[in-house]
């Protein structure tokens, strides 16, 4: 019983990293239709920016994440208008090769920087969000993950559906020619969807920081781990990416503590073709409808 | 006798079959021949040893990049498994040569069939899915793959792998890189062969009914489904068969060099050289074999010269000038370099009078 409630814990715990992860891909699936293959690289600028800015340049924590912020949000409208704005009404492959580009670029660039190491922020986390739960202690960090995804959740929910900008995204990533005839300026809510996911990345990137460490190679190796995560929940639903998360991070940890642990990794990638199977577009997913 | 065929001033087709041809002129046929006699008569002889390596990665890998084509390019299918189907006909050339004992001349064919039936199961979500749905579900087929390599001990060998004796073929010993030059580059001429012309054929124009525009193949009573499982299979086909000729070349093979990165580079080739275009294959291997080659070498070469520490982060710019090539030929040459390289002759034939 101790075993299986550490377990859930740690499932959950995870779960909830791996749907932190994925709300910057659903950002952008959502407001432009792209499938971001350079995830993880995202995750790891906003990480390395983070370090950088608040480590070794000595600022205080506040100003470090703000300036993190504000930094990774300009760089995605950069990165908009170097890269993806040339590809606007291009073919599928051509915007997925895109993003895998960009993200082998931004990986070299990051390994250059700041190498394959490890590194750490110091602690700044107070010590009273540690939660117990019977026997079992949950670790701040962890708490602060799980505060930060239902944040989340919150205001990109509300921002989605009540805003103006939101519902432009949402228009633009449903119909580009309907939403360009009635009025909504296509570009510039490219520019917006990507640097808004470029700062959601960069914050799931901080906590995910936090919790492993920071080094590029993890942090571009979760990039992958997002799709079994967001297929489950449906690709532009920001409930369904935490939900498909935390059943992912359960069914991992259960694999590894009750099977093996050489399965563990693999499995996600297991569900996540039956659920291609048998639901496509997820828990909670718009279903697409094709007309001829 | 005939007389030369020359270019035409004009579209003066008259029948389909003049707008299938493969050669618009005789110069066409021409060059080929001459290319073929430098491939086999020339290069193999002056070449030094590692430039008979080079040119054997690029044979081996460009088999493949071509299969990959016919799936993406002419098929519309996106898969990023292709590294492990590779991987899968690496596996099953070792298997079949070491543990049941065939000999070279079945172990490739049937190293294809095997990858080729690997490849139709793993393209069963073709059925329901496209597009990124498809992407994605054969990215996880490459994780799935890596995993059996990886796991299954008794008949892979696990992280230690399978060494493959040396090969040889009606009594010649297969050893040494210029046998083998011959016996990659024979094969790569014949599948590329086989490539060409099946696009000419009724599987390959239901190949492109279906790229462009898939419902209406299906209105044209084109059998979607099974056409999309054949191109699968006939991918991993190239696929299984140039992965049997990397273990034969590579002596011993391990899970390792099959990954994801694998799959990544056979569809940087296929982007790179130019989607849709048999030729264009066998320029992006060619360039993104070339790229590797060089930028291994100035890594290699500031190692020598003393400078280690640049040298050790150097190495990740490696990864950043291969995404940076890639980036670039998507911004400013979707084509490819089989574009690039149609303006370069007909910009020479049309000159001074190019308009």
């Amino acid at each position: 019983m101790e075993f299986f409630l550490q377990l859930l814990i740690n499932g959950v715990s995870l779960g909830f990293l791996y749907a932190l992860s994925a709300l910057g891909f659903v950002m952008i699936f959502k407001s432009s239709s792209v499938l971001n293959l350079a995830h993880g690289e995202l995750l790891a600028i906003g990480a390395f920016l983070f370090l950088l800015l608040s480590a070794w340049a000595g600022l205080p924590i506040v100003v470090a994440f703000v300036l993190t912020l504000v930094g990774t949000f300009s760089l995605g409208f950069v990165v908009e208008r170097l890269f993806l704005r040339p590809l606007i009404g291009e073919n599928l492959i051509e915007v997925i090769m895109m993003t895998l580009g960009l993200g082998i670029m931004f990986k070299g660039l990051l390994l250059f920087i700041f190498g394959g190491d490890i590194h750490s922020y110091p602690r700044f986390l107070p010590e009273s969000l540690t939660l117990q739960l019977g026997n079992v202690q949950i670790p701040s960090v962890n708490v602060a993950a799980f505060i930060v995804g239902i944040l989340f959740l919150i205001v990109f929910g509300f921002f989605f559906k009540y805003s103006n900008q939101g519902i432009y995204m949402r228009s633009v990533a449903d119909n580009q020619p309907a939403a360009l005839s009635l009025g909504v300026h296509v570009r510039r809510v490219f520019a917006l969807s990507w640097a808004i996911a470029f700062l959601v990345a960069a914050m799931s990137g901080i906590v995910l920081g936090i919790i492993n460490g920071i080094n590029v190679h993890e942090l571009s190796a979760i990039g992958l781990k997002v799709f079994p995560v967001v297929i489950l929940g449906g690709l532009d639903s920001i409930g369904g990416a935490i939900l498909g998360g935390v059943i992912i991070g359960l069914l991992e940890t259960f694999t590894g503590g009750y099977i093996s642990t050489s399965l563990r990794e693999v499995v996600p990638y297991i569900a996540l073709v039956i659920i291609l199977m048998v639901k496509p577009y997820g828990l909670f997913g718009l279903v697409e409808i094709e007309r001829v | 006798m005939r007389r030369l065929h020359f270019h035409p001033c004009g579209n003066y087709r008259e029948s389909y079959e003049e707008e299938l041809a493969i050669f618009e002129t005789d110069f066409g046929r021409l060059w080929v021949l001459i290319g073929l006699v430098l491939l086999f008569g020339v290069i193999p002889w002056v070449s030094s040893q590692y430039m008979l390596y080079v040119l054997n990665t690029i044979g081996i890998y460009a088999i493949s990049a071509v299969g990959l084509n016919i799936l993406i390019g002419y098929t519309g299918q996106i898969s990023l498994g292709h590294g492990a189907f590779f991987g899968v006909g690496a596996y099953a050339g070792a298997i079949l040569a070491q543990r049941v004992g065939l000999p070279f001349i079945l172990v490739v064919p049937a190293a294809g069939l095997v990858t080729a039936a690997v490849g139709i199961v793993f393209g069963l979500p073709s059925a329901r899915l496209k597009h990124l749905y498809l992407l994605i579900a054969t990215l996880a087929g490459q994780f799935i793959i890596e995993y059996v390599l990886l796991e299954w001990e008794s008949l892979t060998g696990g992280p230690n792998g399978i060494i493959v004796g040396g090969a040889s073929l009606f009594g010649i010993d297969l050893g040494n890189d210029r046998a083998f030059y011959f016996v990659i580059f024979i094969l790569f001429a014949f599948l590329t062969w086989t490539g060409v012309n099946l696009i000419r054929t009724r599987y390959g124009r239901a190949f492109i009914a279906i790229r462009d525009n898939d419902r209406a193949a299906e209105g044209m009573g084109i059998p979607v489904f099974p056409y999309k499982l054949l191109s699968f299979g006939i991918s991993s086909f190239y696929a299984g068969v140039a992965g049997s000729l990397y273990a034969y070349y590579m002596m011993s093979i391990t899970p390792e060099p099959f990954n994801l990165w694998l799959s990544i580079e056979f569809i940087a080739m296929i982007i790179i050289g130019g989607l849709g275009n048999v030729p264009g294959s066998v320029f992006g291997t060619v360039f993104i074999v070339a790229l590797n080659e060089v930028l291994s070498h100035v890594t290699e070469y500031l190692m020598n010269v003393g400078a280690t520490g640049m040298a050790i982060t150097m190495a990740p710019l490696r990864e950043f000038v291969f995404g940076l090539a890639i980036v670039l030929f998507i911004i400013f040459e979707p084509k490819g370099i089989a574009e690039v390289w149609r303006i370069i002759r007909s910009s020479f034939r049309l000159w001074p009078f190019s308009y």
